[in-house]
């Protein structure tokens, strides 16, 4: 596969060298050809020539005009059905554009199509989809893969080049992990630098919007234009947003480069050990200095995690009760009723899931022991990674432990499926932004990710080692 | 003082504390731009995050939070720094985000007190725990259809401040006074309309009884008064209710009670066991809310005078009691009323008590018959004292007053016009009301008779009759004397 890139696909709009149609169309066709993959939940062809229509009459210059970009579908579009993949969802229609996506809009980028997700942006494998699994896009016939999750969707349409780029979300690994699995770059910025506003909430303290990309010259790019601060999200940031694209260095001489010991698992492969000690001999040959560093409290990491968003979520859901929209139980005979019935047909096994552990954690006599302490565990995992970057720019890590694994392995195992976000849920909790970007195969050709980890706000030296790397590998 | 109720076996006390909730007065909702205006169309006031729609998240809104340090201000209490909004989850059809936020930990006013003034002179704290912001919810319309719930969502998202009482109230007056005490500051701030109809201002209150001395007592919570009077009933009847249960050997159980409002009667709601868990955890959408110290001194500095304050200078400017001055300062407008009038005339200063009587007696009297508010009282601060200095000059007997203050209310006349129109100076050229009384002896000479025979009584008959021929206007004291020494003469 020849994939161009955003960047040079923008070059060509602009020499006249494609027209926007013509880039679309030869999208278009191909996502119409990858059908099997599942890859949307919403696809509509009509949609995208009226875009197509609209962008040609415009004569005002776009940054990303006429750039197709796939959208999770967890970001409330205006233009298309938003379901957060779940039934409770099915039918909606949001009336109003979630902050990331009328960036994008504005820019002049097209929408080709809703990608999908598992729902809500729980799990790790795009297969609790109400809408069904996405198959990833480098499985071998009648070998179906995983794409990795919750953002599968996007990551399989960036892998099969059926945009030039989407947009995920990412809670505890969910844009890191699925594009490992996909090998494509996902990054996931710094909590609040962009606004969750018009999201689906999952977990709003973890839940950050970022972006899939074919190399790291197109996410920098894309990422510029889907950050910064927005005044209906409280929790977004109050930053400069520098040029990540062109601000790019891929020179890290006299950098030091952190490396976790606790990073390092028992019954992790092989072949992650080898491409993250091959990151670490690139570096270093590049003139980076290597530290070891601890971070002692990584251990409680998944745990915590599967307190803290399971709590944030079961209450966030809570509005996904069959009174104002979305679906909506037959089998009433009172209040109570229409409640239990719409939520039991209306979400998934796993999202009742974490629902119930939610609920649970938070009860009267469990929150302290549960709750409390994780949030002071949080705490101790943020302040592991302050110390640590007190003596290196960055640290490099294996995103997931595991390249991408047959479609239904841990489908009945949520403990095994859970283990996916050992190395992506530390840097969540703490908010640092991380990348993950395509570095080696294992023994069957499957791409395997290494992850690079930031200082808050410090996008830039995370794309700045991404690109040194991903340069050096190619 | 004895605040003790008698049962069957022996004596009472109430132990009563208040949870009242009051909608700050603002424009817009706690955390939307929505607008808050009372009485418009079923949900035309409902933004994205009042619905609870996807991805929709709150924004505080400043200006309630302003309103609720001025409130705590105003309660003498202490203004927390840092405090951080919760949710409170639980689901109801007329709660969209299956959540209400809410403070719990961390509430922006903490300890305070607030004074109320009984009538015999004395006063009393009431300790306030604590004052936190939370959202309303909107309201569920069961009677619209026969099997149907309709959903109001305008209310949804309203600002309120739910003020908390240390349980420090004996008698359902004291729970009275205490509402009225937090409605006159809230009011006075201007930061809640204390509209208790509409439902701005309501109470849920806290019940047990026990013997005196001893331990506190089991208690039930009565939910969601809208008026002092239905405060005072529910209060009475659940005080009797809960000391029949003890008398006859039986126990409370700690519930939360409706209160009927036609039966005058209270009834369990849900019992300790079905009581929500409502699983209370900071909201993440939103940042703990952090004020400096020269904020709140801003906003304390913009305070204007409180009734408290407002009732020492009464007391201390114009002798008044300590009652009647906390009667004037009960409700800002009375206030403000009687300011402008006493202000209307130098001379009126040194009349101030007949200024009280004339504002709380006749013209609340005047107003309550004809339905009407001191705010829109056809009768202005200035012409009520050009009447009352016509009385205090003698141009007017105090009598004659009182039917000059009624057409002034209904046609809208000054005192001065009225007064010159009828020809109602008094009388009090003496030589007239000799004259005048007289012509009384004269035609009664059988009642002068009797009246010298020792019927004293009959002064009365002679003052009517005389004041009859004046057509009320002479001057009753100079009337009084002349008629005594004449008829003294006669004996």
């Amino acid at each position: 596969m020849s994939k161009s890139s955003l960047k040079q696909t923008l070059k060509d709009l602009d020499t006249k060298k494609i027209s926007i149609r013509e880039l679309n169309q030869d999208y278009l066709k191909r996502i119409k050809e990858k059908d099997n993959l599942n890859v949307f939940i919403h696809f509509s062809e009509e949609n995208v020539l009226k875009q197509i229509d609209n962008l040609e009459k415009d004569n005002s210059a776009k940054k990303l005009k006429g750039i197709p970009i796939a959208i999770k579908d967890l970001f409330c579009t205006k233009s298309m059905p938003t379901t957060a993949a779940s039934k409770i969802l099915e039918n909606f229609n949001p009336t109003y554009e979630s902050f990331v996506t009328q960036k994008l809009l504005d820019e002049g980028s097209i929408f080709v199509g809703k990608t999908n997700l598992d729902e809500f942006a729980m799990g790790s494998a795009t297969n609790t989809s109400f809408f069904g699994n996405t198959i990833n896009p480098l499985s071998k016939e009648n070998e179906p893969l995983a794409p990795g999750g919750s953002s599968g969707g996007s990551a399989a349409a960036v892998a099969a080049d059926l945009c030039l780029g989407a947009t995920g979300t990412d809670t505890g690994g969910s844009i890191r992990q699925p594009a490992s699995f996909c090998g494509v770059v996902g990054i996931k910025p710094t909590y609040g630098l962009c606004s969750r506003w018009g999201i689906a909430a999952f977990a709003s303290s973890l839940d950050q919007a970022g972006i899939f990309s074919h190399n790291v010259e197109d996410a920098s790019i894309l990422l510029q234009s889907i950050a910064g601060f927005d005044l209906r999200d409280s929790t977004s940031a109050k930053v400069d947003i520098p040029n990540y694209f062109e601000n790019l260095d891929d020179d890290l001489n006299g950098k030091t480069v952190g490396i976790p010991k606790e990073y390092s698992i028992d019954g992790t492969p092989m072949e992650i050990s080898q491409i993250w000690e091959d990151a670490i001999k690139v570096l270093e040959k590049k003139g980076v200095k290597i530290k070891n560093i601890s971070l002692p409290h990584t251990k409680y990491a998944l745990p915590t995690y599967y307190i803290i968003a399971p709590a944030e979520a079961s209450s966030n859901l809570a509005r996904y009760d069959g009174v104002k929209y979305g679906f909506r139980s037959d089998e009433i005979n009172s209040l109570d009723e229409m409640y239990e019935n719409t939520r039991a047909q209306g979400f998934g096994k796993e999202v009742k899931r974490r629902i119930l552990i939610g609920t649970y954690v938070l009860s009267a006599g469990y929150y302290d022991a549960y709750y409390l302490k994780a949030q002071k565990v949080r705490k101790l995992i943020a302040d592991d990674f302050n110390k640590a970057f007190k003596e290196c720019d960055f640290i490099v890590t294996p995103t997931a432990p595991s390249a991408a694994f047959p479609l239904n392995e841990k489908q009945n195992d949520p403990i095994k499926m859970y283990l996916n976000d050992v190395f992506t849920v530390p840097a969540s909790l703490a908010g640092l932004p991380g990348i993950s970007i395509p570095f080696g195969k294992d023994k069957n050709n499957l791409p395997l990710g290494i992850q690079i980890l930031g200082k808050h706000f410090d996008e830039q030296q995370v794309f700045n080692a991404a690109v040194s790397l991903e340069r050096s590998y190619e | 003082m004895n605040n003790l109720i008698k049962g069957e076996k022996h004596d009472w006390e109430m132990v009563i504390g208040l949870e009242i909730h009051a909608q700050v007065k603002s424009n817009s909702k706690l955390f939307s731009s929505s607008s808050t205006k009372f009485g418009s169309s079923p949900n035309s006031q409902v933004s994205l995050v009042d619905a609870a729609m996807p991805g929709m998240l709150p924004v505080i809104n400043k200006y309630c939070v302003e309103q609720a340090v001025k409130t705590g201000v105003g309660l003498n209490a202490k203004i927390n720094n840092y405090s951080v909004f919760d949710r409170k989850n639980y689901f109801y059809a007329d709660l969209p985000q299956g959540y209400q936020i809410s403070q719990y930990k961390f509430p922006i006013v903490g300890e305070g007190k607030v004074t109320i003034d009984f009538k015999d002179g004395t006063s009393k704290d009431i300790r306030i725990v604590r004052l936190h912001l939370e959202q309303d919810a909107g309201k569920s319309l069961h009677d619209q259809n026969p099997s149907k719930t309709y959903v109001d969502l305008n209310r949804s998202g309203v600002a309120l401040m739910e003020i908390v009482s240390e349980p420090d109230i004996r008698t359902p007056d004291e729970a009275g006074m205490y509402i009225s005490k937090i409605r006159s500051i809230l009011m006075y701030l201007n930061t809640c309309d204390g509209n208790m109809q509409e439902g701005s201002l309501r109470a849920d209150v806290n019940i047990s009884v026990r013997k005196p001395g001893d331990e506190y007592g089991t208690r039930c919570e009565i939910k969601n008064l809208n008026s002092i009077k239905f405060i005072k009933q529910a209060i009475n009847y659940e005080a009797k209710r809960q000391i029949e249960i003890l008398e006859t050997g039986g126990s409370i159980e700690q519930n939360t009670m409706l209160f009927n409002t036609s039966t005058g009667k209270t009834r369990p709601m849900r019992n300790k066991e079905e009581a929500h868990d409502y699983r209370y955890f900071p909201d993440p959408d939103l940042l703990p809310l952090e004020i400096s110290k020269e904020e709140i001194a801003k906003i304390k500095s913009s305070i204007p005078e409180l009734p408290d304050e407002l009732k020492n200078k009464f007391i201390e400017t114009y002798k008044l009691s300590n009652y009647d001055a906390s009667v004037l300062t009960a409700e800002k407008q009375t206030s403000d009323y009687f300011n402008e009038t006493i202000n209307s005339d130098p001379e009126l200063k040194n009349h101030a008590k007949i200024v009280v009587n004339w504002i709380t007696s006749e013209l609340f009297s005047l107003l309550n018959k004809n339905n009407q508010d001191l705010n829109n009282s056809p009768v202005s601060p200035e012409n009520l004292g050009q009447l009352i200095k016509l009385i205090s000059t003698n141009e007017i007997s105090g009598k004659i007053a009182k039917d000059v203050l009624e057409e002034m209310f209904s046609s809208g006349k000054t005192a001065r016009q009225i007064v010159d129109e009828k020809g109602l100076q008094q009388v009090t050229d003496q030589v007239e009301i000799a004259k005048v009384i007289d012509e009384v002896i004269a035609e009664n000479p059988k009642m002068v008779e009797q009246y010298l025979a020792g019927k004293d009584k009959l002064l009365g008959f002679f003052v009517g009759q005389a004041m009859k021929l004046t057509k009320g206007k002479a001057n009753p004291k100079m009337l009084n004397d002349i008629l005594k020494q004449k008829l003294n003469k006669k004996n």
